[in-house]
């Protein structure tokens, strides 16, 4: 009855592993400090957004781009595997109705009014794809602060899709649920599952609606039932409608995650949520148990393969001291900082090495050790913990985490006892 | 091996876990009371953000009060922060400056309720069935007519126990039952002992009163500081200083596990025995059986049980052991409820002015068990089993009464 694989951390890239690990029959348990930064984010599927140049086919253009990025964490999976994993992305998430295509970027607005370059999105989200242009009503709700229609629509209307086409965006602002002040948006989204709240707000968008071909309202659309929900607010509207990623905490993110929190336990696997990883045990080149503190006592937990998917910096699968000393954290795997340790960091947003830090891997994926030789032969790491990515920058956070968790995975399959 | 801090170290632990706050609203996002009410703002409001105004013994924010202390959102934190210990403190800070209403004083001594209900039990049931009685103690005492409220007994847990000839064993454990066996649910105690029995444990019940979980998830901390000292002094009769200690209640057991501690911040030098000797009846059952001792002679139990893991279980850590154990027995269907939290919260649902709340929140666990009709719901947490039987209709056992069974029992 023990557990097959321990993967540690449940964002994206621990999930990923978890649920190929269970589909082919592994027993898995993942255990996490807490969640992940699937609640906070858009839950769109960036591949490859800028090299630094507008990406148009990421998968096409991969290559183009390892040549000027070598250290990058696409490095260690062939396209073909890059591609299968967003298939399978896209079969596993039918119901949340993902679409989009590895080799084409969208361009859907942020809450900013910038388009943004990214490959899946969810349902909800499809008809807010302009890179063809077109004419938006933004709808803001008054007392939600996260949210600002007017200007999210002013900025819209300034930004140029390659295509050249022309994008037109005017924005109105309704009141719902008799005006609170401070409307947060889980319990928007809750509420809007109900059908005389949802009812007021088709009715008001209606009502403001002139010449414009599309509908794009901040992403609260619902949390359980957001497919339904949208559904019928494009009814009542007559328009296509589009969620609009706000700022954290992210409606849609949370979606994709009970999605795959909830697939995994339908394989029979187990997330543990608030169990920090906090050492292990090993015989010679062997992983054999991660401990994890529970409320009483540190535990040992054993299993044959393990994945280390506990995230970067924000989310502290790696630390840094106040020596400048970077730390990861279970295994003391050896960490880049992507630079020598006294290189200046210079200009505000500019690049700099610091922002590639992560755990060093070989060409398995497998962590380093002081020595430059892998820590262990059963212990794979995956996701943002990866060194040599600037996700902000090139956008290509989740499909990092699913092409290196999607991998990680089949190498530690390969080893099961 | 990670050191734990004890006493006023614990505390100042919790404190400084705010500053690892990045304000990333996960906590926010988890919370299922901010979920279904604006009288709540949520955990990172109430907590990280509002703690830092409380100083000279102001408390700046009220809303704390609608925080129903179920732990999620320390759970989900990825930074650590003890959001849920710290909510706790801020809320005995603003019973110390306004005062406890008389109920939350009356609700927090469960030993009270059961003392003043036993010689009287079937008057007690009656009055506590009666609607009319509930009404007037709605308006006068402030706990709403339809909360769950237990049924009295008039044979305590004690009384069986002096009754009882355990068997004698080289291998003992230290049960500790808690207060809802002792007064209301006596076979709950009775079937622990007949499964430790009958895996050879020779079963050590000193006599014990309450751990303080209900005077300080109302605020009321030097009163719960003094019962959880007591009882961890109860719980080390001599000789008995290295035996496991065995917890059928599930939220008793987290107080002596980690909550003296962390929210507390109690201290003696039996508390930190007991405290890292403390494991909850079915983490205990698991282990003995990962060992190859757990005794699996079971019989078919032709019954669909829809198992319910209560968020002070899930804040043990060690994820689900009844499941896996209850899934070893044969005929069984189990069916995993896939829900956070039942609303009650200890006795958070049962406050006029929370009883809504609280079956808001429960609302989507009580809409899978009424989909799934099972013959059974299994939950660890009594206050919970009685929630939701009194939401569903269903009825609700303790998983260690499914296990019994398996096992002959009646
Ligand atoms: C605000 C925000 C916006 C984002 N926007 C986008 C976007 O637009 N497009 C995009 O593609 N990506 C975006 N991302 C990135 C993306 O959501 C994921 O964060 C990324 O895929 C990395 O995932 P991960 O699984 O590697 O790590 P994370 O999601 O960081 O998860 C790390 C996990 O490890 C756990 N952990 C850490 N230490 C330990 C330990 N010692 N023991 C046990 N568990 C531990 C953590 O608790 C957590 O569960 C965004 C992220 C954030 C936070």
């Amino acid at each position: 009855m023990g557990t097959d694989a321990v993967v540690l951390g449940a964002g994206t890239a621990g999930m990923v592993a978890a649920l190929r690990l269970a589909a082919a029959g592994a027993s898995v348990l993942v255990l996490a400090e807490g969640e992940g930064g699937l609640p906070l984010a858009p839950a769109q599927m960036d591949v490859l957004g800028y090299r630094p140049q507008l990406v148009l086919d990421p998968l096409a253009e991969l290559g183009g781009f390892l040549e000027s990025r070598p250290d990058h964490p696409y490095r260690l999976v062939e396209a073909d595997e890059v591609a299968a994993s967003l298939e399978w992305f896209l079969e596993l998430s039918a119901p949340l109705g993902y679409v989009g295509s590895p080799h084409i970027n969208r361009l859907q607005p942020t809450a900013l009014g910038a388009l943004r370059p990214t490959c899946l999105v969810p349902q909800t989200m499809a008809a807010g794809d302009l890179s063809g242009g077109g004419s938006v009503l933004v709808v803001g709700l008054r007392g939600f602060r996260d949210f600002h229609a007017p200007l999210l629509a002013e900025n819209l209307a300034l930004a140029n899709p390659p295509s050249g086409a022309e994008i037109r965006a005017r924005s109105v602002e309704v009141s719902l649920l008799g005006d609170p002040r401070d409307l947060r948006p889980q319990l928007l989204a809750r509420r809007l599952e109900e059908r005389p709240v949802l009812a007021e707000l088709g009715r008001e968008i209606r009502s403001r609606l002139e010449q414009e071909e599309l509908v794009g309202v901040p992403a609260v659309l619902g949390l359980e039932r957001s497919h339904e929900v949208w559904q019928r607010l494009q009814d009542l509207v007559g328009r296509p409608v589009f969620e609009i990623p706000t700022p954290p905490p992210s409606q849609p993110g949370q979606r994709l995650q009970q999605h795959l929190f909830r697939a995994l336990r339908r394989l029979g696997g187990e997330v543990r949520l608030g169990a920090r990883a906090s050492g292990y045990r090993a015989s010679g080149d062997r992983l054999e148990a991660v401990r994890v503190v529970t409320a009483a006592r540190e535990v040992e937990i054993p299993a044959d393969s393990f994945v280390l998917a506990t995230g970067g910096i924000g989310t502290g699968g790696i630390t840094a001291g106040s020596d400048g000393e970077l730390r990861e954290e279970v295994f003391g795997a050896r960490v880049s900082r992507g630079g020598a340790p006294d290189e200046p960091l210079v200009e505000y947003l500019a690049t700099q090495p610091l922002d590639r830090l992560g755990v060093e891997v070989d060409d398995q994926q497998r962590p380093l050790g002081a020595g430059g030789e892998p820590l262990f032969e059963n212990l794979w790491a995956a996701g943002a913990t990866l060194a040599g990515a600037e996700p902000w920058r090139e956008k290509s956070g989740e499909g990092i985490s699913l092409a290196t968790g999607f991998r990680a995975a089949r190498l530690a399959g390969g080893v099961r006892a | 091996m990670t050191e734990v801090a004890w006493g006023a170290e614990a505390w100042s632990e919790v404190r400084a876990s705010l500053d690892r706050c990045i304000k990333c609203t996960v906590c926010e996002t988890a919370c299922p009371v901010a979920a279904v009410t604006e009288l709540f703002p949520g955990p990172k409001t109430v907590g990280p953000q509002a703690e830092r105004f409380r100083t000279g013994g102001h408390s700046p924010d009220l809303s704390v009060d609608y925080c129903s202390g179920c732990g999620i959102c320390s759970r989900v934190c990825p930074q650590e922060v003890r959001i849920a210990e710290l909510n706790s403190r801020a809320r005995s800070e603003l019973k110390r400056e306004r005062g406890a209403p008389l109920r939350d004083q009356l609700v927090a001594r469960p030993g009270l309720l059961g003392r003043a209900g036993r010689p009287v039990a079937p008057l007690f049931n009656w009055a506590m069935a009666n609607s009319l009685i509930r009404w007037a103690g709605e308006r006068t005492v402030g706990i709403h007519r339809k909360a769950p409220v237990p049924r009295s007994t008039t044979r305590t847990f004690s009384y069986w126990v002096g009754h009882h000839v355990g068997t004698r064993s080289a291998r003992r454990v230290v049960y500790f039952h808690g207060c809802s066996t002792q007064w209301y649910e006596p076979y709950v105690g009775q079937k622990v002992t007949a499964i430790l029995e009958h895996n050879g444990f020779q079963v050590v019940i000193p006599k014990q009163d309450c751990c303080g979980l209900p005077l300080q998830s109302n605020g009321l901390f030097p009163a719960a500081r003094k019962a959880v000292t007591k009882l961890a002094r109860q719980l080390v009769p001599d000789g008995t200083g290295d035996l496991p200690v065995i917890s059928s209640s599930t939220s008793c057991g987290l107080m002596l596990k980690r909550e003296a501690r962390e929210i507390l911040g109690a201290d003696s030098p039996e508390l930190r025995s007991v405290s890292a000797r403390t494991y909850d009846i079915f983490e205990f059952l698991l282990e003995l059986h990962q060992r190859g001792e757990l005794r699996t002679d079971f019989k078919p139990v032709p019954l669909t049980v829809a198992y319910h893991a209560p968020c002070q279980q899930q804040n043990q850590l060690i994820g689900k052991p009844a499941l896996e154990i209850l899934r070893l027995i044969p005929g069984l269907r189990l069916v995993e409820l896939d829900r956070s939290c039942c609303g009650i919260a200890g006795t958070y649902g049962v406050k006029r002015e929370k009883y809504e709340i609280a079956m808001r929140v429960g609302e989507p666990l009580f809409a899978d068990i009424q989909a799934e009709g099972p013959d059974l719901v299994a939950c660890d947490s009594e206050t919970c089993r009685w929630q939701i039987s009194a939401a569903t209709g269903a009825t609700s056992v303790h998983p260690l009464e499914i296990l019994h069974r398996a096992y002959g029992g009646s």
